[in-house]
């Protein structure tokens, strides 16, 4: 049974306040001022300024940052032994992600899969999920670089959420999508929202019929898998790439890493194993120690960065690996289009 | 080596084997008295003293770096410290633009012999440093976001381009056309407010290409991969520019392009145009006259003046028309070379060094180290092989705070000094919005200042400052500084 509250907009900050107090980290988005200026999660503490629109970059950062610590580590002597500690206790501090989109959210369950459901469960990654609940904002309308309803998503899609904040007239009603969501929803003081339910799906029906209507990908698996070697298609397709890694670092499902140690400083007799994002686009990302690259061209990226979205991870989990937030659209220098891509791949097939 | 509370500051200094580490040595055999902050590393000539070593040194916690090296005319290896000089010059004026009293940065000559010369630069930068007190860290500073004010004045009217001869530079594209593997250029995008590259190899490619204010790429980026075949390339002003300075240092061979020019009216800046238009999701039509664009998206019209919402670059253009070119539509277009500094460098420019620091901490904060900046440039000719990811040597390490990304930033800037044409697409580039142009700006308007106005990208018979010297440099007084 799902739990509806209701909170008028002036009453937002008080309820991340109640959020902070039950003891979590807030991250909502804060505008960044610049000449283009961008949208990014940060935490969220009491009179802080934070928006609820589409953020520029995901909040991936939530379950997988950027950059860090899996270990520590620290060299200490006496005499002539000399002895190592190391900690690898994983950081999770209890989290709330307020204010992201139902592709955000989408990204978290891309993730859980490999993360939590394969062979091996990734204890850093499972400490934070487990700590986390997600708080969505349903979409008022679609955009120009958007196609979340092309995936089986869409702008009310509740898909890794725990609550759901859809805007009406003088305020947001906040649905709960799991039990996780209800608990901290029912602990709340915010007033019900049962009654509000119309005004909510009148609002989700005028997004949905803001968009524009979705073309058929059903074949995209077949065809793509049937494009690996046409390496001419691919080619054609990432002529203007440049390879640097924004289509990936932006993506809320990418989730390949890097691991590196890195020393303190000289004070220090230790250092620290760091795991990082790495990107698919980049040649490095399977130059071998021997120089071997499999990997050279950047048509072969690309087709590993399309075919393992749209290709290779169904096959292995049943599901596309995007979320159709369409970052790497709006994100990449050069306008670089998966959509088309994946188009172009089914055209080519049935071409032939 | 633990520094003496309170009593040392850390003072790292780059010594040439064969004179400054003498003289020091010199120095200390004739018991002169000097002070004892100074870290001393040997290099084997103030030429191997890369200026990224004294950036990441400051960076990273020193509160002075001195290099010193032979006389001029007595380098060991005869030319060393004649481009040390230069660099290390350009690199002095770079360090206050990040926000770092360039007082702490230091560079002079001491020969073998000269332990009394030594006991003096010691004792006197020394002396410096310590009125200057311990370095403040950078990230210890709080965040300050400033916004580079954009209402500017041009130096030649900026328009729409409307009546260039498209068709007629289409013609002579398709002329050359056979002999050519493509020719780059612009094609509509994924709507009808964003342009892509294109690579023609068809008469029908040919056909859509588009010239206009969406054309924001540079298509120069792209030229050095195709070295060895013969391509052509359409050019705005600028991107003519970085096409010369790839002539410049021979990334290219002038008989394999061949230049399609056209004379540009200017560009839009696509950041504040998609802040105006909002969050669309189509655009219905686009159309334009002679000052404006006007879009249509969602029903809505927006209409954008150039004049208001042009590149940064556009405003400051003196030169929209590229001169080395082998078929040119469209007269030469007369500008007015009046004074101007590019926004953001205005910006930088009004802030005390403190602000500074603390203007990059927070603006270094949000960056993903996504590297669209890196490949973006036209002039970035390391590609795969960047030292931002290599382990060996390790000058970055994978840390995302503010100081690793900026160090980033001072890397790149520096790799461009005397080189960068300031085409902008670093920063265009960059998806959240970091005006890293200014970086690169503030070492052009070094290079213009020390080598005669030299500007990169305009002549491609000229060597690139830093890649020469001259025995008496007529705007660089390394030896006044005591
Ligand atoms: S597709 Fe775009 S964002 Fe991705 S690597 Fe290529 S240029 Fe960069
Ligand atoms: S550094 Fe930036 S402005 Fe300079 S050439 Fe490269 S991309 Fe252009
Ligand atoms: S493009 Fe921007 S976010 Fe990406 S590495 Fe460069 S400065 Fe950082």
């Amino acid at each position: 049974m799902s739990t509806t509250r209701f909170v008028a907009s002036d009453g937002l900050p008080a309820f991340l306040s109640f959020l902070v107090k039950t003891g979590r980290r807030v991250l909502a988005p804060a505008e960044k001022p610049a000449v283009k200026s961008s949208v990014v999660f940060e935490p969220w503490s009491e009179g802080k300024a934070f928006t609820l629109q589409k953020a520029t970059v995901p909040a991936k950062e939530a379950v997988l940052p950027q950059c860090e610590t899996l270990l520590t580590y620290k060299k200490t002597r006496e005499g002539d032994s000399v002895s190592l500690t190391l900690d690898d206790t994983p950081e999770a501090q209890p989290t709330a992600v307020f204010g992201c989109r139902p592709c955000d959210a989408r990204g978290y369950a891309v993730l859980d899969r490999p993360y939590l459901r394969g062979p091996f469960v990734d204890p850093y990654y499972k400490a934070r999920r487990e700590n986390l609940v997600v708080f969505t904002v349903t979409c008022s309308s679609g955009c120009n670089t958007c196609f979340c309803h092309w995936l089986g998503g869409g702008p009310s899609s509740p898909e890794g959420s725990d609550v759901l904040l859809t805007e009406i007239e003088g305020g947001y009603v906040l649905q709960s999508v799991t039990d996780k969501g209800a608990e901290v929803l029912g602990t709340s003081s915010l007033a019900d929202g049962a009654d509000k339910f119309p005004l909510v799906e009148a609002a989700r029906k005028a997004a949905w019929a803001s968009l524009v209507p979705a073309p058929d990908i059903k074949g995209a698996q077949t065809a793509l898998s049937a494009l690996f070697s046409d390496l001419d298609f691919w080619q054609a397709q990432t002529d203007r790439c440049l390879s640097c890694g924004a289509c990936t670092y932006f993506c809320p499902t990418c989730y390949c890493f890097n691991i590196t140690d890195e020393g303190e400083s000289f004070d220090e007799q230790g250092g620290r194993r760091l795991r990082s994002w790495d990107n698919c686009m980049s040649s490095l990302f399977t130059r071998e120690a021997s120089g071997h690259n499999p990997r050279m061209l950047k048509a072969q990226r690309m087709r590993n960065r399309v075919s393992h979205k749209y290709s290779f991870y169904p096959e292995n989990w049943g599901a596309y690996s995007c979320s159709g937030c369409g970052r790497c659209v709006s994100n990449c220098p050069v306008c670089l289009d998966i959509r088309a891509i994946v188009l172009a791949a089914i055209a080519r097939t049935a071409d032939k | 080596m633990p520094v003496l509370e309170g009593k040392e500051l850390r003072i790292v200094g780059f010594l040439c084997n064969w004179c400054s580490y003498g003289g020091a040595d010199s120095a200390g055999v004739a018991r002169a008295a000097q002070p004892t902050d100074l870290r001393i590393i040997r290099v084997p000539c103030s030429g191997r003293v890369d200026p990224l070593f004294i950036v990441k040194a400051l960076l990273n916690g020193a509160d002075g770096v001195l290099v010193s090296g032979c006389h001029p005319r007595d380098c060991h290896y005869s030319a060393g410290n004649y481009y040390a000089r230069r660099r290390l010059e350009v690199l002095k004026q770079f360090l206050p633009v990040l926000g770092i009293d360039d007082r702490r940065f230091e560079y002079t000559w001491v020969s073998a012999s000269e332990a009394q010369r030594w006991q003096h630069v010691i004792t006197t930068f020394t002396g410096r440093v310590h009125a200057l007190g311990p370095a403040p860290r950078f990230g210890d500073s709080r965040p300050l976001l400033k916004v580079a004010d954009m209402a500017l004045s041009a130096l030649r009217p900026l328009g729409t381009g409307k009546a260039a001869a498209l068709d007629e530079l289409k013609k002579a594209i398709k002329a050359r056309l056979p002999e050519l593997e493509c020719v780059i250029g612009w094609q509509q995008g994924y709507d009808g407010a964003h342009t892509v590259p294109l690579f023609a190899k068809t008469p029908e490619d040919v056909d859509k290409l588009v010239w206009g204010p969406f054309n924001v790429n540079n298509p120069a980026v792209y030229l050095p991969s195709f070295k060895g075949k013969k391509v052509g390339i359409m050019v705005k002003g600028c991107d003519g520019r970085s096409v010369v300075e790839q002539l410049q240092e021979n990334l290219i061979n002038r008989e394999d392009v061949v230049i399609f020019a056209m004379p540009c009216e200017g560009t839009l800046d696509m950041a504040r145009v998609s802040e105006k238009l909002g969050r669309y999701t189509s655009i219905d039509a686009v159309s334009c006259d002679e000052a404006a664009v006007t879009v249509t998206a969602d029903g809505k019209e927006h209409r954008f003046c150039m004049a208001d919402f042009a590149q940064g670059k556009c405003y400051g253009c003196t030169a929209p028309l590229a001169a080395t070119a082998d078929a040119s539509v469209g007269g030469p277009v007369s500008v007015n070379p009046g004074p101007y500094t590019p926004p953001e460098l205005a910006l930088l420019d009004s802030l005390s060094l403190p602000e500074r620091m603390q203007f990059w901490s927070g603006q270094m904060e949000r960056c993903l180290r996504c590297y669209a900046c890196r490949n973006a440039c036209p002039m970035c000719v390391c590609r795969d092989f960047c030292v931002s990811d290599s382990r060996d040597p390790h000058w970055m390490n994978q840390k995302d705070d503010e100081r690793e990304k900026l160090f980033f930033q001072t890397i790149h800037a520096l790799h461009l000094a005397g080189r960068c044409t300031g085409c902008g697409e670093c920063q265009r580039a960059c998806p959240v919005g970091i005006p890293i142009l200014a970086l690169r700006q503030q070492i052009s308007r070094a290079v213009g200042q020390l080598f005669d106005g030299y500007k990169a990208g305009f002549d491609p018979a000229a060597t690139p400052p830093l890649l020469t010297y001259a025995p008496e440099e007529k705007n660089i007084h390394e030896r006044d500084w005591k």
